[in-house]
């Protein structure tokens, strides 16, 4: 049975009273790959931060309706935020290591969570770093600053730092439009791999992209999601005509 | 034809004046620096700087004159800068930005930076001399005079009141540099605000905190008017504790110039000690400039 990892009913989002998102009612598949598409301005990226309360971070946002993950409520008065955003890891359109070591970008996150263990520590990195595919690349400079790597591995390290806390939800925003066709490609691979382990929420505004990684595919369009169904239905036969002409390539 | 003469004389006029103005200026620091470097440098040497004032002041080195100017700053700097930083640090990380008690912060901040030094003498002597001193000698000492009279520990906070302002606004400079990516980065990471400000923010914006400490120090090396009625003395045979008056370079060269009983005899140590105060205010500023200008081009990166 296919359990439903994230399950929002009926909500709304405003940015200083005026509608972003207008009553999201969606079943994300535990372990499966959830690519979101469409227009820039549709809401997908808002939604996406929504479901680790990054909007907290945003003056002015309120959310009405519920978001259940692991059928909690994650806007419960009694959510405490650090912890939902150690269970759902968010990997950024820009990458955005810390001025630090390649080791210690990796280190950070079990660190704040009182893992200071030094054989434990080297454990988890070189697990991450394995994770997300990028072990190899950089195994003999764990020492080096994290800044002096290329783009597509800045973004690897990314992945890695956020698969360090062990979360089981992993959230990216465009994670590859800021990268080149082959780091894209190696993206791209690591996440079908990952979702053997992690439910993967992705926005992208590549429908190749979704169509290559995805299991399903939602279409967001004016704030409202339009459809959501398999990745393959959604780019094969679409039920509702704003999606045909997204796809299609009529608009957006 | 005369017309466009006419027009063309008065633009060179305008030219020329907007141009000597701006030499004056080049001028006026050139013959400043000269006449102060060309008098002091026969006083300056290693014995002028390490030993006391001897013979009613007109020989002698300016030691104590130069480890009460340490003292001041360091002490300012220990009270300044915690506390410059930590405002600075709500100002950024926790107060929205157009709330009143930020904006209400913000015009205490440069409230602050243009209330005229001499004013900040007078209220350390009436806050933390007469008022908190006062009350110490009497819940402690019995009222016997200790505390309740002008000395380091007083004139150092003093000062570092009046530096606050150039703490804050050089940190607060310095943590906006800090990419917004990074917080998002650091709270996505399940860590608290606390943890993302003290081990992402803060590292990165160490230089700022480095520049703002150093333009404190240089402006508080160099005022006079807060610790006039705050601690600063004439001269004094051995050098101070925290309870103690203490003599000061700006203050030494005021006595020298106005106090001296043989003001002529003392212009040596005068040029001298003006020249030490320069070089000390002008590499410490030089630094501060440089840290800063590493910091933007940080930003702009």
């Amino acid at each position: 049975m296919i359990l439903d990892k994230i399950d929002t009913k009926n909500m709304f989002l405003y940015y200083s009273g005026k509608m972003a998102l207008n009553n999201i009612s969606i079943q994300i598949p535990e372990k499966k790959v959830t690519a979101f598409i469409g227009p820039s301005g549709c809401g997908k990226s808002t939604f996406l931060r929504s479901l680790n309360r990054m909007n907290d971070l945003i003056d002015g946002v309120k959310i009405e309706g519920k978001v259940m993950i692991d059928s909690i409520n994650i806007y419960d008065k009694n959510i405490d935020v650090v912890n939902l955003r150690k269970k759902v890891g968010m990997v950024f359109q820009k990458s955005n290591p810390f001025a630090k070591s390649i080791y210690e970008n990796i280190a950070y996150g079990p660190k704040i969570n009182g893992i200071n263990n030094k054989h434990q520590l080297d454990e988890i990195v070189e697990t991450a770093l394995k994770n997300a595919a990028i072990w190899d690349e950089v195994k003999d400079r764990l020492g080096d600053s994290a800044l002096g790597l290329s783009g597509g591995q800045q973004q690897r390290l990314c992945i890695a730092r956020t698969l360090a806390v062990n979360p089981e939800i992993v959230l990216m925003d465009e994670p590859a439009s800021a990268l080149d066709p082959l780091s894209t490609a190696k993206i791209e691979e690591l996440i079908v791999q990952l979702k053997e382990l992690y439910t993967i929420v992705i926005v992208t505004h590549n429908m190749q992209q979704a169509a290559r990684i995805s299991d399903n595919t939602a279409f967001f369009y004016l704030g409202e999601l339009i459809e959501y169904d398999k990745t393959r239905k959604i780019f094969t036969n679409p039920d509702k005509k704003q999606t045909e002409d997204y796809i299609t390539g009529r608009f957006g | 034809m005369i017309n466009s003469f006419k027009k063309n004389i008065k633009g060179i006029v305008i030219e020329g004046i907007t141009l000597v103005s701006a030499l004056l200026i080049i001028a006026i620091v050139i013959i400043m620096l000269l006449v102060i470097f060309i008098g002091g440098k026969d006083t300056l040497s290693w014995e002028f700087l390490t030993s006391f004032p001897t013979e009613g002041m007109t020989k002698g080195g300016i030691f104590p004159a130069l480890y009460g100017t340490a003292l001041l700053v360091i002490i300012m700097s220990i009270a300044a800068v915690p506390f410059g930083t930590i405002t600075a640090i709500y100002l950024t990380e926790y107060a929205k930005e157009n709330s009143i008690i930020a904006k209400t912060i913000r015009f205490a901040v440069r409230t602050l930076a243009v209330i005229p030094s001499i004013i900040y003498g007078l209220f350390g002597l009436g806050f933390f001399i007469k008022f908190v001193g006062a009350h110490i000698d009497g819940a402690f000492f019995g009222g016997e005079l200790r505390w309740g009279q002008p000395n380091l520990l007083w004139a150092s906070l003093t000062m570092s009141l009046l530096t606050l302002p150039v703490v804050i606004v050089s940190v607060e400079e310095s943590l906006k540099t800090v990419p917004q990516d990074l917080r998002a980065a650091s709270l996505a990471l399940g860590a608290t605000k606390w943890q993302t400000i003290r081990k992402v923010v803060l590292p990165g914006s160490i230089s700022g905190i480095m520049t703002g400490t150093i333009l404190a120090v240089s402006r508080g090396a160099g005022e006079v008017a807060p610790i006039l009625f705050t601690g600063a003395a004439y001269y004094l045979a051995t050098l101070p504790g925290l309870s103690d008056q203490f003599m000061v370079l700006g203050y030494h060269i005021y006595v020298l110039t106005t106090q001296s009983a043989n003001v002529d005899q003392t212009l040596p140590i005068q040029f001298g000690t003006t020249c030490v105060l320069l070089l000390l205010t002008f590499v410490l500023n030089m630094t501060a400039v440089i840290l800063r200008y590493r910091i933007r081009k940080k930003k702009n990166r």
